[in-house]
């Protein structure tokens, strides 16, 4: 059961060929089996009850497409009565009183929850070595990173812990894990997905979407979390279109857009080799390809590292030992409680992301920093408007690199690279996507799509169409 | 030495709307600790703000009021600092673009100088929780309750010369805030605070002195006191040679005196940055529109109706329309017929006076405007005199009935037989041939003295007017 796809999966539900409950089981076993470390919390209880109720309404013909259908969330979604941990020694205590809108959208679906599964702390990080909780292994190589910050969704997903998984995308969180796990992954417009529930990183850049199987399941678990909140001032007060519908459709003449400053130095040429190929898959489809200029993307590392820590700086100033998460022992005093509540319950690079952030938002250097970054983050707009005036979707690696070795990058600049193709899109606001693509070395490479505002259909149908034609996304890793 | 004082203000006034700024919570004043803080007030993880419109309207009914020039777009932004009583460790306030622009206000006082004073900027925030350091020995308490009560902070420019002007100031936005009905404007409960930055400089010099700001003030009285201390402090500081530190200084009206809270060396770097959570404020033309038509009038308006349709002075209009209630309890007196300059007289001398000794406020007033506009209009018609017409208002006061039965039942009506008066005058005059001799040797002042023995008999019931024209009379 646990290699079909979501569709699949709802159509056995439907026909009865198992229950919800049995299917649950199946998974909360083969998580039980696994040494993957891609859970932080398995919610055994919970999931078997609400199988039972998601039974309950496939009886009797009340359920949506995606009743009863498994699903993990990264532990950085808020959940009701259950452990939220961001992957943090500072929250390793908090029981979230409520639910995300995320959780509560999948929630009157009647999707059962596995668990939680593992991230960088506070979604900081492209390996999954930041957690409180210990790495994350791939399971294409489980000497090898599965990417991050969600990490343990790409790792469950691609190891078949889960038919889905829920997933964060700040600065690539979701795309370059689903490239480096082999799986499908969607970041969606800024605005689309509401962030009410989900642990705040970087506000303007924090946007929540699916890691899949497949583009069909990534438009199914799409259609149920998209849309306006009244809760995110900041989600987008216009129509989710149904993302399955446009699915099927040709790709004739969908113009391709290849930005030449992502095959530049630092693309590792077997991953180029690969990107390359699948790109002319989507030519043989008849799509049309057009080399494209981003010349502002090389400053998207800089601005996003202060972008990112600046907003994170004084988003986890509320982690401070006072109401909820972790407190330090018989603090002496106000600022002793501060001091090491907070030095304690972080890790380093949280910590090193709130100082950076915290020195670029100082009287004196503002300008220098936090407003120079947005002049530059309003260019990197610029250059994808323009590039959008004459192309549907660009394309290109989703990493320069296939999944390192655990322990392989110690030096926090060097592990900042591996977002060096993502960050655009998130800067921008743009969506964009990974698919699987090929291999190398025996290493899943993903292809990176991003789409201009409001586009997820785009993507997803183009996805999708890629998938018809080949079957990079079904090839399983060994074991499984 | 000559010196000048300059002081500006900051004023917090808590709007009255029924959910918080930023979350749907009661802001209900009073309730049990913490019992009025939601997930968002909380600062828990993953949520997030909605702004309350109308807190935005309210805002804007303020920058109206005051002519400012309104920002139709602007931004929230958060200021960063930790303190246990501040759940998210940033409050979210606006920044450099504040929703309401410049604008300005009269003011006058008693020794009856008018001016304009500047308002630089009025933008809307939270307000944080309560720290409470005296419940518990060994630990403080966190009351979350009024955490993201929304709060126009309302700034000057620095326009006031005096601790008088800067009083006359408060008062007036005290009574504006009131009037346009965001502010309920109660100084006990924190809905309406005063921070004063206060500095001097040599008489006619331009460049301004080093200031403090003064926190921590929660009357109008405590306002004007502290000013006062710290005018005298820096004075001293000055003419000593030495010069004044810019510091935060915190008034303690027990001692009465202000004492260094934290010096600028000490103040936290806030790091505003753009509250990303949270969209640009715009404001529609229609929306001001609809605004600006619904402002009732104005106390400056109401002010100069005052004087120019009742006749009464600059002053007492200030004084009548200072606060909404009491205006629209002198109002109401003169639609029952009560003459204006009497009436001004008894809502700001005796009502004032009782409302003040028994901490009333006039809705509640135990005479209504239409009892005491019985009461004028009885001594208009002479059947008392303005000093009897005192203890009737006594006798209203504590219950004992309306004003033509406390007269009647009292025997309280005015003497006016012109008869039944020169008698008595005669038999006083004959009793006091002493004094009569002493008033036609010219000691005039003596008349006060039969006057009094007139009113002694007659248990201060004979009409003044009366005895006066008929001792005169008698005795010359």
């Amino acid at each position: 059961m646990h290699t079909l796809s979501v569709a699949e999966l709802s159509k056995s539900l439907k026909n009865k060929e198992f229950s919800s409950v049995e299917l649950t089981q199946h998974y909360l076993d083969r998580i039980s089996h696994s040494d993957l470390n891609a859970f932080i919390t398995v919610t055994d209880d919970l999931a078997l009850s609400q199988a039972r109720a998601a039974d309950a309404k496939l009886a009797n013909g009340s359920g949506s497409v995606l009743t009863g259908i498994p699903f993990a969330h990264k532990d950085i979604f808020c959940t009701k009565g259950v452990k939220t941990s961001a992957g943090s020694k500072i929250l390793d205590p908090f029981i979230s009183p409520y639910d995300a809108t995320v959780s509560h959208k999948l929630n009157i679906e009647n999707l059962v929850m596995l668990g939680k599964t593992n991230c960088d702390e506070f979604a900081m990080g492209s390996s999954n070595e930041n957690s409180f909780y210990g790495p994350v292994k791939n399971p294409w190589n489980k000497t090898m990173v599965p990417g991050g910050s969600s990490g343990g969704s790409a790792a469950a997903v691609a190891g078949r812990l889960t038919p889905f998984a829920t997933g964060t995308d700040t600065g690539g969180s979701i795309r370059q894990p689903s490239s480096l796990c082999g799986i499908t992954g969607i970041k969606p417009t800024y605005g689309r997905v509401s962030r009410y529930g989900m642990i705040a990183y970087a506000s303007s850049l924090d946007q929540a979407g699916p890691l899949t199987q497949t583009a069909e399941d990534a438009a199914l678990v799409l259609n149920a979390i998209a849309g306006f909140d009244e809760k995110d001032s900041t989600s987008a007060l216009r129509d989710v279109p149904d993302y399955t519908k446009t699915l099927r459709d040709s790709i004739k003449g969908l113009k391709i857009g290849i930005p030449k400053e992502f095959f530049s130095e630092g693309l590792d040429s077997s991953v180029e080799k690969v990107i390359t190929e699948s790109i002319k898959e989507f030519e043989t489809m008849g799509a049309k390809l057009q080399e494209i200029s981003l010349p502002n993307s090389a400053y998207a590392i800089p601005t996003y590292y202060i972008v990112a820590p600046c907003e994170c700086s004084s988003n986890l100033s509320r982690l401070d030992g006072v109401r909820y998460g972790y407190r330090c022992e018989d603090p002496k005093n106000m600022d002793d409680l501060y001091l090491r509540s907070r030095s304690e319950g972080f890790g380093d690079e949280v910590k090193r992301r709130i100082m950076i952030g915290t020195y670029a938002l100082s009287a004196g250097y503002y300008d220098a920093y936090y407003l120079k970054a947005q002049k530059v983050r309003q260019l990197i707009s610029e250059d994808f408007k323009k590039a959008f005036q004459n192309v549907d979707i660009i394309m290109g690696p989703v990493s320069p690199t296939t999944a390192f070795e655990l322990g392989a990058i110690k030096d926090p600049v060097s592990m900042y690279l591996a977002d060096i193709y993502t960050l655009s899109a998130n800067l921008a606001g743009l969506p964009g996507m990974s698919i699987p693509a090929g291999f190398s070395n025996n290493l899943p490479v993903g292809l990176q799509m991003i789409g201009n505002y409001w586009s997820e259909e785009v993507l997803l149908n183009a996805a999708h169409q890629f998938q018809t034609q080949t079957d990079w996304h079904s090839v399983l890793p060994e074991n499984i | 030495m000559a010196w000048e004082t300059v002081i500006g203000l900051e004023i917090h006034s808590q709007l009255n709307t029924k959910s918080k700024i930023f979350s749907g919570a009661s802001t209900e004043y009073g309730a049990e600790p913490n019992t009025q803080a939601c997930a968002v007030d909380l600062g828990l993880p993953g949520v997030l703000p909605v702004l309350n419109k109308e807190a935005v309207n309210m805002a804007l009914r303020f920058g109206l009021a005051v002519n400012a020039k309104i920002n139709q777009r602007s931004i929230f932004a958060r200021k960063n600092y930790f303190y246990p009583d501040l759940p998210k460790g940033y409050q979210i306030s606006q920044f450099e673009i504040p929703i309401v622009g410049k604008g300005a206000i009269g003011i006058s006082t008693k020794e009856g100088g008018a001016k304009m004073v500047g308002i630089t900027r009025a933008h809307l925030e939270e307000d944080a929780g309560k720290s409470i350091h005296d419940l518990y020995e060994d630990y403080s308490a966190i009351d979350l309750n009024r955490a993201g009560t929304p709060l126009l902070e309302i700034v000057s420019e620095p326009d006031m010369r005096s601790a008088r002007e800067a009083v006359a100031y408060a008062k007036k936005i005290h009574a504006l805030v009131q009037y346009i009905g965001i502010c309920d404007g109660n100084m006990q409960e924190g809905s309406f605070r005063c921070d004063a930055n206060v500095s001097i400089r040599k008489k006619d010099t331009e460049e301004l002195g080093t200031r403090t700001e003064l926190k921590n003030i929660n009357s109008f009285k405590f306002l004007e006191k502290a000013i006062n201390i710290e005018i005298e402090r820096q004075q001293d500081i000055l003419e000593d040679g030495d010069t004044v530190v810019q510091e935060t200084r915190l008034y303690d009206a027990e001692k009465d005196e202000t004492r260094s809270m934290r010096t600028k060396e000490e103040a936290n770097d806030y790091r505003y940055f753009p509250d990303p959570d949270l969209l640009p404020v715009d404001i529609e033309n229609e929306l001001l529109t609809e605004i600006k038509n619904s402002l009732p009038e104005l106390p400056t308006e109401k002010k100069n109706r005052f004087v120019s349709e009742f006749g009464l002075s600059d002053y007492d209009a200030e004084n009548l329309t200072a606060q909404k209630p009491l205006a629209d309890y002198y109002e109401a007196m003169l639609n029952d017929g009560a003459e204006a300059k009497v009436s001004a007289n008894w809502v700001m001398g005796e009502l004032s006076a009782a409302l003040n000794k028994n901490q009333i406020d006039v809705q509640d007033s135990p005479i209504s405007a239409k009892e005491l506009s019985e009461l004028v209009k009885r001594i208009g018609d002479d059947t008392i005199s303005g000093k009897i017409a005192k203890d009737v208002f006594k006798a209203m006061w504590e219950g004992n009935g309306r004003v033509d039965d406390i007269i009647q039942n009292q025997g309280l009506k005015q003497m006016t037989d012109v008869g039944a008066i020169e008698g008595i005058i005669d038999g006083i005059i004959a009793n006091n041939s002493e004094q009569v001799e002493q008033f036609k040797a010219g000691n005039t002042k003596l008349l006060g003295y039969f006057v009094g023995q007139v009113m002694k008999v007659t248990q201060g019931k004979a009409n003044p007017k009366q005895v006066n024209q008929i001792l005169n009379d008698k005795l010359s």
